[in-house]
């Protein structure tokens, strides 16, 4: 084996095995940054040693003893000032001793230890930008240059955002571990929304157009699917793990060749992908089981399903998304929801019924600079034949769009029906 | 990336019962880290028929199947950053047969599943 295939085998094993050594190591140290520290010593050990000596036949066990080797070292160099932790290294090294079996042993704490980490990384006292880029660096294994490209900050605004957070993390001496019951509940809601803001960073093509971006959904799908896995009683984890898995399941139909936004009801539906529509529907529906029915994430993969379900875009249960947007404004209040639930009744009722909606949201401040109202409206109002008041409000829209592509395509709209007047 | 692994062997004898239980373990912990998205072990060829085209026609060949070279044994998908990972991935998951199932010989082969246009 060359020395450079033995790096790439190294790279890729340390891109596996890097959340199973971090959680293990920080659990013995009860340090999260010397965790990470030591981790990557392990890493080195291997550069220096596989090349030479060939990969070990367990490349994951090889370097998970390495890096359980440091940190007793480490613990046993600390032994004068701290006799505790020599009996904790003792305990630990015999039990390592007893269980000859390291894979197994592996294989039954990586759940526990992986929802440690995350919930960890998501702890209420850091800001939620921290939680992010906290996440993503040590659950993900993402390098702070990788983040920073994915986010489109400066990568020593991440690097500064993880260190002082790992700090925080430090000083606070916060218990590194799983909450039960119901604070497991209560912090819960904080893992799941970073989980989302992760997906929703590289689903939304709003800005940037990195390759980077569909990594972070992946990544959000699997801390998801991890989450699922390891917390499987809780509905709203379910309910996350469905709307994700639904809404990424229309990635390849969502642009054109040229990178143009292809809109829900023009795509073309035979690029979705069946095997994660499949695995949206199995979470939806463990959600629904588990009384999580009216969860804010269950109710919007509700919503998703619907269009999932559709073989043509024909065949919407627009009456049944309209009803489901009811039901998530009872849950979670917003004009935002009102407008999708405008758009929903005048397709299964006509733009008139829709419409009277749309205009009791003019008012509404919180969407004076929300383009995609004029837009509904403008829309709806053409469908009416009330041309002039349809070509007002594209021209309105089109003044609040950020985006080019959406500036220009409303503007069409706008000089389109002008023509015609 | 999303990869399939192939898992083909000239031999038809099922797992053993060591095997069975380490790839059990190795799948709950590949399903737990949200890598493994869907897998299954293929009953064996009797089961199943084959429906060819050949010069022009079509047949079906509904067993008995002699001169079998090599058998699909199982399948699994699995989404991952990139080859690299997906080969330490198969990688780990033949040294399994390796070690419990002696006598064994097969092949896991892994393809990139293609995605959409975009």
């Amino acid at each position: 084996m060359s020395v450079a295939d033995a790096h790439r085998a190294i790279l890729a094993t340390w891109r596996i095995e890097q959340p199973r050594l971090i959680t293990s190591l920080a659990r013995m140290l009860r340090d999260i940054p010397l965790a990470e520290e030591l981790t990557q010593e392990s890493l080195v050990a291997a550069l220096e040693r596989w090349p030479t000596d060939g990969v070990p036949e367990r490349p994951g066990a090889w370097l998970m003893a390495t890096a359980k080797r440091r940190a007793f070292d480490h613990l046993r160099r600390g032994r004068m000032l701290a006799r505790k932790h020599e009996m904790v290294a003792r305990e630990m090294e015999a039990e390592q001793q007893a269980t000859p079996d390291l894979d197994s042993a592996l294989d039954d704490e990586i759940g526990d230890e992986l929802l440690r980490l995350i919930f960890t990384a998501c702890h209420p006292r850091l800001s939620r930008a921290a939680r992010t880029a906290l996440a993503l660096r040590m659950v993900c294994g993402l390098t702070t240059e990788e983040i920073a490209r994915a986010f489109l900050v400066p990568e020593a605004t991440v690097a500064q955002r993880i260190v002082r957070a790992k700090r925080t993390l430090s000083d606070s001496g916060l218990a590194y571990e799983t909450p039960r019951g119901e604070e497991l509940s209560a912090r819960l809601g904080a893992v799941l929304e970073v989980v989302y803001l992760i997906f929703n960073e590289g689903y939304t093509a709003a800005r940037g157009g990195d390759w980077l971006r569909p990594q972070l959904c992946n990544e959000a799908l699997r801390l998801g699917r991890v989450l699922a896995a390891v917390a499987p009683h809780e509905p709203e984890v379910h309910g996350l793990v469905a709307l994700m898995e639904l809404n990424a399941s229309r990635t390849a139909s969502r642009t054109d060749v040229d990178g143009e936004p292809i809109l829900l009801l023009e795509q073309n539906r035979a690029l979705w992908d069946q095997l994660q529509i499949r695995r949206g529907m199995t979470a939806l529906g463990q959600a629904q089981e588990l009384g999580g029915a009216r969860g804010v994430y269950a109710m919007q993969a509700a919503i998703v399903a619907c269009h999932a379900r559709a073989g043509l875009a024909a065949e919407t249960d627009w009456p049944r998304i309209a009803a489901l947007y009811v039901e998530l404004a009872e849950v979670a209040p917003s004009p935002v929801v009102e407008l999708n639930r405008a758009i929903a009744v005048a397709m299964a009722e006509g733009p008139a019924a829709g419409l009277a909606i749309v205009d009791r949201l003019v008012s509404e401040t919180a969407l004076k600079g929300y383009h995609l109202l004029p837009t509904v409206r403008g829309d709806l109002l053409e469908k009416l034949g009330r041309r002039e008041e349809a070509r007002a409000a594209f021209e309105a829209a089109a003044a609040l769009a950020g985006n080019r592509r959406e500036r220009d395509l409303i503007r069409c709209r706008a000089e389109a029906l002008q023509a015609r007047t | 990336m999303r990869f399939m692994f192939i898992v083909t062997s000239p031999q038809q004898q099922p797992p053993t019962p060591e095997l069975l239980v380490e790839m059990h373990k190795l799948a709950d912990r590949e399903i737990k880290a949200g890598r493994m998205l869907d897998n299954a072990g293929l009953m064996p060829l009797a089961t199943g028929a084959q429906v060819r085209v050949s010069d022009g026609k079509l047949s079906v060949v509904d067993g008995p199947f002699v001169e079998t070279k090599e058998v699909i044994g199982g399948y699994a998908i699995f989404e991952l950053p990139g080859k690299e990972e997906a080969l330490a991935s198969a990688r780990e998951f033949m040294q399994l047969h390796l070690d419990h199932m002696p006598g064994w010989g097969g092949v896991c082969e892994l393809r990139a599943i293609a995605s959409g246009p975009s």
